[in-house]
């Protein structure tokens, strides 16, 4: 038995955090003073909630933060190991339940290195401090001789050495280091932060052995399947379930209560069917005869409602910043432009749908899920269940992608109520219809966009606003206008310098539950803005880039002061997180030199696009090329990105997430679209809500990591945001034709 | 009695013959690594090998499976080394993985009857398999990796 009681474990972690070693000030880091249990029954000394040593020399790193595909689950662990000095290959990593020991562990807003970072390296060199410290006192040598390395301390001048593991009894009795004695690393000293590791769940994947929400398993357990209302509000008047009930391997069926608005994450309500395979839970659910009163957002018909936005932004709106005298400086503008764009609600679809594992017992719930926020899970499932949150345990599975989804667990609830009621584990697994019938979507938007240019073509005036039911709506159903944070998404922080500028946003309903989708409003501000700059270059007869980064200006950073704007910046301070405009310029410059731009030739059917855009404290250049065969065919032969996200804490992932938002962002301009009719949604599954093949999405994305050298910032989103823009601009370029509203597929190229 | 092998393994199923394949495989026999995606044959996250040729386990039925040889990921090599497998690590292809298995078993049946697929054949065999990560890139770099082939 390896185990060691630590006497003094409640002593060393309320010094050490006490004493404010993990930097507390940026407020997101983890509230981790309290009991400091790993959930690893076998560690012998832990010296923070987020690590634990056995004597055996192993390693044990928490993953607190949810994988679904941005590679967290072995980055944050890589960042403490690379600080102990521990081998990669000892470590284990250990992936948390929801617990608020560990902080947030709400895995969105691409902010998981960003708020971890330091904490992580903390979390190491402390660890790293104390076994020196045990080893110099062993051998009786001065603690300042002593080095760790590779897995062990080392002495150099006597050639001593003991494993990490050899000196877990007497490091765990070593007294705290208090927070100005721990010694972060240089970067010359990294071994794994910067250069990047494989993710730890690799061989898994490609053995079929990685367990994500899915597949989780438990003896006894049955499957539901959901008939839910089918508009959002709807209610049971009645059902008929004799003919589900006579199949084969149905159990019974159970009635779930109807949601309340607001809707929040609370389960939608309707009848579910028990059976003992997942087929035949779905199948039985066909035969279910059910009366819906479908209540008021049957109404809702999007091509209506897409007008009404149209119409709204045209008319003047709330003002959300606002520099100069805009309205003046139309009237002595040598040519004024004007555009309407918009965008339609999309779905998350993330090839995994929603799924949970539910097993109350004795007034307690455990949970096995694929979700982005444990805790979330906790706190939704108490209030379905009537019971405390800390009653209910959420383990994490792997998530089969999530983009913003997977943050909202209705699903959960689900399983939890069914499991409740029928006093067995339950498990629910939605199909794609109900993934693409159910979700939070990604909010519809119409923008309008008039600039005053100057006899050089300059813009001189800009006025821009932008119509779309927000988030906000989805937790308290009066809201209309779009969330601080919304419009701190690429509209109030547009960066170009013009004198005079307004914008504006208007009041809209929503008829659906809204939620974030992968990079959110950055998305349609981002088509917007880019798009409309882009229509200016070419009115002026500019190469966009250069017309592009004269209206971006001298570099400076934007504060906003005296401009009636409230910028969140990402929840992050200005002085930390500035908005600077020549890191933005340097990106664009570094996409314009990689994509050899300047030779480009477009017409003809072919033609290169750009767009730039910071969002997540990260800034993006992308330029895209198009072809556009003469049947209006388009291909994306090749997209280049350029990044600064401060630093790149594992390369190899910041590039993979950057190609993948180069095809996420593929499917936004090409082909996403959710429509409605009297409340429905009317896509089902991939053949009629599209998302990017692999002869759809760009062929070749190329990306372009530079180093800022700052503060490391988002990586899963920002990618989004400029490629859609590149690509309709690419296509303006080839054919003359210019895009204002998505999707693509909708419209004829030639 | 539906009699079948799976992985090698000679089994029976005695439950309702159109229950599709995946099912079977996933709640039955607990072999997890085909994944659901879409439950119509449009994703490919199911693909598995039915008599050696790439299926979509979702949309072929039990009595479709009848004495036939059914190969999932979990068999596709004994330590999970196959060339294809070896070179998904290489390239360090998936991100959330989950429609990597069925990626990995359409490349393996291309692999099969074209040893030496050119882009265009990658392109055009895998055009069935979704990957909403985006990994389509890295994922025609690991098959040339397989293959032995340059760009």
């Amino acid at each position: 038995m390896n185990r060691i009681e630590l006497a003094s474990r409640r002593d060393f972690l309320g010094t050490l955090f006490s004493a404010g070693a993990m930097v507390l000030a940026a407020g997101a880091v983890p509230a981790i003073a309290d009991a400091a249990e790993l959930d690893v029954t076998t560690t012998a000394w832990n010296p923070s909630v987020f690590l634990g040593l056995e004597t055996d020399g192993s390693v044990i790193i928490v993953a607190h933060r949810s994988e679904m595909g941005t590679g967290i689950r072995t980055s944050l662990p890589m960042v403490v190991a690379d600080e102990l000095e521990a081998d990669w290959s000892r470590v284990r990593v250990e992936q948390a339940i929801g617990d608020k020991k560990y902080g947030s562990q709400d895995t969105d807003g691409s902010q998981s290195i960003r708020d971890f970072y330091l904490i992580m390296r903390e979390t190491g060199a402390a660890a790293r401090l104390m076994l020196e410290r045990a080893a110099a006192a062993q051998w009786n040598l001065p603690p300042a001789e002593c080095r760790a390395g590779n897995h062990a301390v080392i002495h150099a001048g006597s050639g001593k050495k003991l494993g990490f593991g050899e000196l877990v009894a007497a490091a765990a009795k070593q007294p705290v280091p208090a927070k100005n004695e721990i010694r972060l690393k240089t970067p010359e000293q990294f071994r794994y932060i910067g250069k990047g590791i494989p993710i730890v769940d690799l061989k898994n994947i490609c053995t079929g052995a990685a367990v994500y929400g899915f597949d989780a398993h438990v003896p006894g357990m049955v499957y539901a399947s959901i008939e839910r209302p089918p508009v959002l509000g709807g209610k049971l008047k009645s059902y008929d379930d004799s003919a589900a009930r006579k199949i084969a391997g149905v159990e019974q069926t159970v009635v779930i209560e109807g949601a309340q608005p607001p809707y929040g994450f609370q389960a939608l309500g309707g009848v579910a069917v028990i059976a003992d395979n997942t087929w035949t839970a779905s199948e039985a659910r066909k035969k279910l005869k059910i009366d819906w009163e479908y209540g008021p957002n049957a109404i809702y018909q999007s091509e209506t409602y897409r007008k009404s936005l149209i119409e709204s932004a045209h008319k003047p709106q709330k003002v959300v910043r606002s520099v100069g005298d805009v309205d003046a400086a139309f009237g002595g503008a040598a040519k004024v432009v004007e555009a309407n764009y918009y965008t339609p609600l999309l779905a998350h679809a993330p090839m995994e749908p929603p799924a949970a594992l539910a097993h109350y017992q004795n007034g307690k719930v455990e949970t096995w899920t694929a979700t982005q926020d444990p805790q979330q899970v906790q706190e939704t499932v108490s209030k379905a269940l009537g019971i405390k949150p800390a009653d209910v345990t959420c383990h994490v599975t792997l998530l089969g992608g999530a983009f913003g989804r997977k943050s909202k667990p209705d699903y959960v609830a689900e399983a939890a109520i069914l499991s409740k009621k029928i006093g067995k584990p339950v498990k629910i697994s939605w199909t794609r219809e109900e993934d693409i019938h159910f979700d939070y979507y990604h909010s519809t938007s119409a923008m309008y966009f008039k600039a005053g240019l100057d006899s050089a073509g300059k813009p001189v005036a800009w006025l821009q606003r932008t119509v779309f039911p927000p988030i906000g709506s989805t937790f308290d159903d009066k809201q209309t206008y779009g969330g601080d944070g919304e419009l701190s998404q690429g509209w109030i922080d547009i960066p170009f310098d013009i004198a005079n500028l307004r914008a504006e946003n208007g009041p809209a309903q929503a008829h659906l539950r809204i939620g974030w989708l992968r990079s959110v409003a950055n998305i349609y501000h981002a088509f917007g803005i880019q798009s409309f700059i882009d229509e200016l270059a070419h009115t002026a007869g500019k190469d966009p880039v250069e017309y592009w980064l004269a209206a971006l200006g001298a570099p400076r950073t934007i504060d906003f002061a005296g401009q009636h704007a409230k910028y969140t910046n990402y929840g992050k301070p200005m002085s930390a997180y500035p908005l600077d405009t020549g890191r933005l310029r340097r990106v664009v410059e570094v996409v314009a030199e990689q994509s050899g731009w300047a030779n480009k030739k477009s017409g003809a059917g072919q033609g290169w696009g750009f767009a730039a855009h910071r969002s997540f404290l990260t800034y993006v250049a992308a330029i895209a090329q198009v072809e556009v065969d003469p049947k209006g065919k388009l291909r994306i032969p090749r997209v280049d990105i350029a990044v600064d996200c401060g630093s790149a804490i594992n390369p190899d992932r910041v590039r993979s997430q950057f190609e993948g938002a180069a095809v996420f962002g593929a499917s936004v301009a090409l082909l996403g679209e959710i429509t409605t009719a009297d409340g429905r949604v009317q896509q089902g599954n991939f053949d009629t809500y599209p998302v990017a093949r692999i002869n759809e999405a760009p062929y070749e994305t190329r990306v372009h990591i530079v180093e800022g050298g700052g503060l490391p910032t988002g990586a899963g989103e920002p990618g989004v945001p400029p490629t859609a823009p590149a690509i309709c601009n690419a296509v303006f370029a080839a054919t003359g034709k210019r895009v204002r509203e998505l999707p693509l597929r909708k419209q004829k190229l030639v | 009695m539906i009699r079948l092998k799976v992985n090698g393994t000679a089994k029976s199923y005695q439950g309702d013959p159109a229950m599709p394949l995946l099912w079977y495989l996933r709640d039955v026999l607990q072999l997890t690594g085909s994944k659901f995606g879409c439950g119509m044959g449009l994703c490919g996250a199911c693909t598995v090998h039915v008599n050696g040729e790439a299926a979509r386990s979702c949309l072929t039925t039990m009595q479709n499976v009848a004495g036939k040889d059914v190969l999932t990921i979990e068999g596709l090599s004994e330590h999970g080394d196959h060339p294809l497998q070896r070179a998904w690590e290489q390239a360090n292809v998936p991100q959330c993985g989950y429609c990597q298995s069925g990626q990995i078993m359409q490349a393996a049946a291309l692999l099969k009857s074209k040893p030496h697929p050119a882009d265009h054949d990658i392109d055009e065999a895998m055009q069935g398999n979704i990957c909403r990560c985006g990994t389509y890139q890295r994922i025609r770099q690991a098959i040339r990796i397989a293959a032995g082939v340059k760009a």
